[in-house]
């Protein structure tokens, strides 16, 4: 019994280590960039879906140039970031939300009281996508992302042209538990927050995601959305998310902007 | 030439993994909602068994017994991460609804049972087939009832309308029993009885 020895036991398991990580290692550093790729055509077809323009016979990079308009905000003032300040980090193209965040140079600490999403450093900076259709601006698409249970959540929201209806709802990215949380992805769910009043004329935030369903008889109706049954705390997450963004912390001056433009034109 | 057509058929029909043995029920039930998640999840299961049978095999003189269960999860862990960078490459739509089950692969009680109770006695080759054999048994049922559950749950199969609903103008009223997880229960209950039925020789003695 030659191979019950000490020496040869850490010999065969350094062994089998060492080969294991090879082989790893190999398949995570060859496989990166394909991965990333995906990642990045899956956010712009869930613009996309948020904006419903997802269309499956077509190529998403198509669409996307054909419709999408992408811009950069500076969140406090509302106003668009000029184009020759766009750099490595800050491009509409390759905005990655979690970099920013982290970043302290395009991002600050959010006080706790402020801080309903859950998300503790807010970008200075924030991607923001209009969708054009016959040269005229129909929805504006704005990311936004806030804590749900187990994950942070990340996704889109599009505006009708009025800067007050939801137009759309998609995330893509969280870790909430498949069949309760992750209903979060449930079409029928996401359908129902077409139409529903997100902020009212003076640019208060109206939306909440109850608990439970919405009485359709209800003068509340049309700024209610159904909660997630057997998911109230990614329920609550929602909610708080899409209250913080659209909100004075959030896109609150942006909307404001956008509508007094419009109101003046 | 017999022999390795039993090592490699064998586990369809007369020495399943989910039939007879009933292992590898967890990612059964939470994968077969939809063929194409199901198809993702049976290749992947059938390479990883095959592979890791072959690499367990090609070792076995030289294991310490002592480790053998860690030596062996090491290559069994090693090859599901693989498989799910391939999958997260290749598949990137598949492998957000696969999500956790493909990291699960690991648990799956069929690569580990057959590493212990094959490779670990067997030549490399020989094994190789047996994983191949037991992830083909694992594929049949994992089909059978994702074929079962996305026909008769959403109307579909492989996400093309085959059922029109009704909720979409059509005629066939969805059965969301099909979509929870029990209803794979009662789907492999039933293919277990029905293989049982043709095959006495598998009914256990009460």
């Amino acid at each position: 019994m030659q191979n019950e020895t000490i020496g040869k036991t850490f010999a065969v398991a350094l062994g089998v280590c060492l080969v294991s990580s090879i082989f790893v290692s190999y398949a995570a550093v060859s496989l990166r960039d394909k991965q990333i790729e995906n990642k990045k055509l899956d956010k712009v077809k869930n613009i996309l879906i948020a904006g419903n323009l997802y269309d499956q016979s077509k190529s998403i990079q198509d669409i996307y140039n054909q419709y999408i308009k992408a811009g950069i905000i500076d969140l406090k003032t509302g106003d668009p970031l000029p184009q020759d300040q766009y750099n490595d980090d800050l491009n509409p193209d390759d905005f990655d939300i979690q970099a920013i965040a982290d970043n302290p140079d395009y991002s600050e600490p959010l006080p706790a009281e402020k801080d309903i999403a859950g998300i503790r450093r807010l970008p200075r900076y924030m991607a923001v996508y209009r969708v054009i259709e016959d040269g005229e601006l129909t929805k504006i698409i704005v990311p936004v992302f806030g804590k749900g249970l187990w994950s942070t959540l990340y996704g889109f929201l599009a505006i009708d042209k009025d800067f007050k209806t939801a137009s759309g709802l998609t995330f893509y990215q969280h870790g909430e538990t498949p069949g309760l949380g992750g209903e979060v992805d449930n079409p029928r769910w996401k359908a129902s927050w077409k139409g529903k009043q997100l902020l009212d004329d003076q640019g208060n935030v109206l939306i909440e995601v109850i608990k439970g369903k919405v009485v359709p008889s209800s003068p509340k109706a049309d700024h209610q959305v159904d909660g997630l049954s057997g998911a109230t705390l990614t329920t609550r997450g929602v909610n708080s998310l899409i209250r913080f963004w659209l909100g004075e912390n959030g896109y609150g001056p942006f909307l404001k902007k956008l509508k007094e433009g419009s109101n003046n034109e | 030439m017999s022999k390795y057509r039993e090592i490699l058929f064998g586990p369809i029909f007369d020495n399943n993994p989910i039939g007879l043995q009933v292992l590898g029920i967890c990612s059964a039930l939470a994968v077969t909602t939809k063929m194409e998640t199901t198809v993702v999840m049976a290749l992947a299961v059938t390479l990883v068994t095959a592979f890791s049978n072959l690499f367990v095999s090609l070792i076995r003189n030289s294991v310490p017994s002592s480790i053998r269960i860690l030596v062996e999860m090491t290559i069994i862990a090693s090859l599901v991460i693989i498989a799910d960078q391939i999958i997260k490459a290749y598949a990137y739509e598949t492998s957000k609804s696969l999500s956790i089950f493909v990291g699960l692969i690991i648990t799956n009680c069929i690569i580990m049972g057959r590493a212990e109770a094959f490779a670990l006695k067997n030549p490399p080759g020989v094994s190789f087939l047996d994983g191949i054999g037991n992830g083909l048994g694992y594929s049949f049922v994992l089909l059978v009832v994702g074929f079962t559950r996305e026909l008769l749950g959403s109307g579909k199969l492989f996400g093309n309308v085959v059922l029109p609903l009704t909720t979409e103008g059509g005629w066939y009223t969805a059965n969301g029993l099909f979509l929870l997880s029990p209803s794979a229960f009662f789907l492999i209950g039933l293919l277990i009885w029905v293989i049982r039925t043709f095959k006495p020789e598998q009914v256990e003695e009460a």
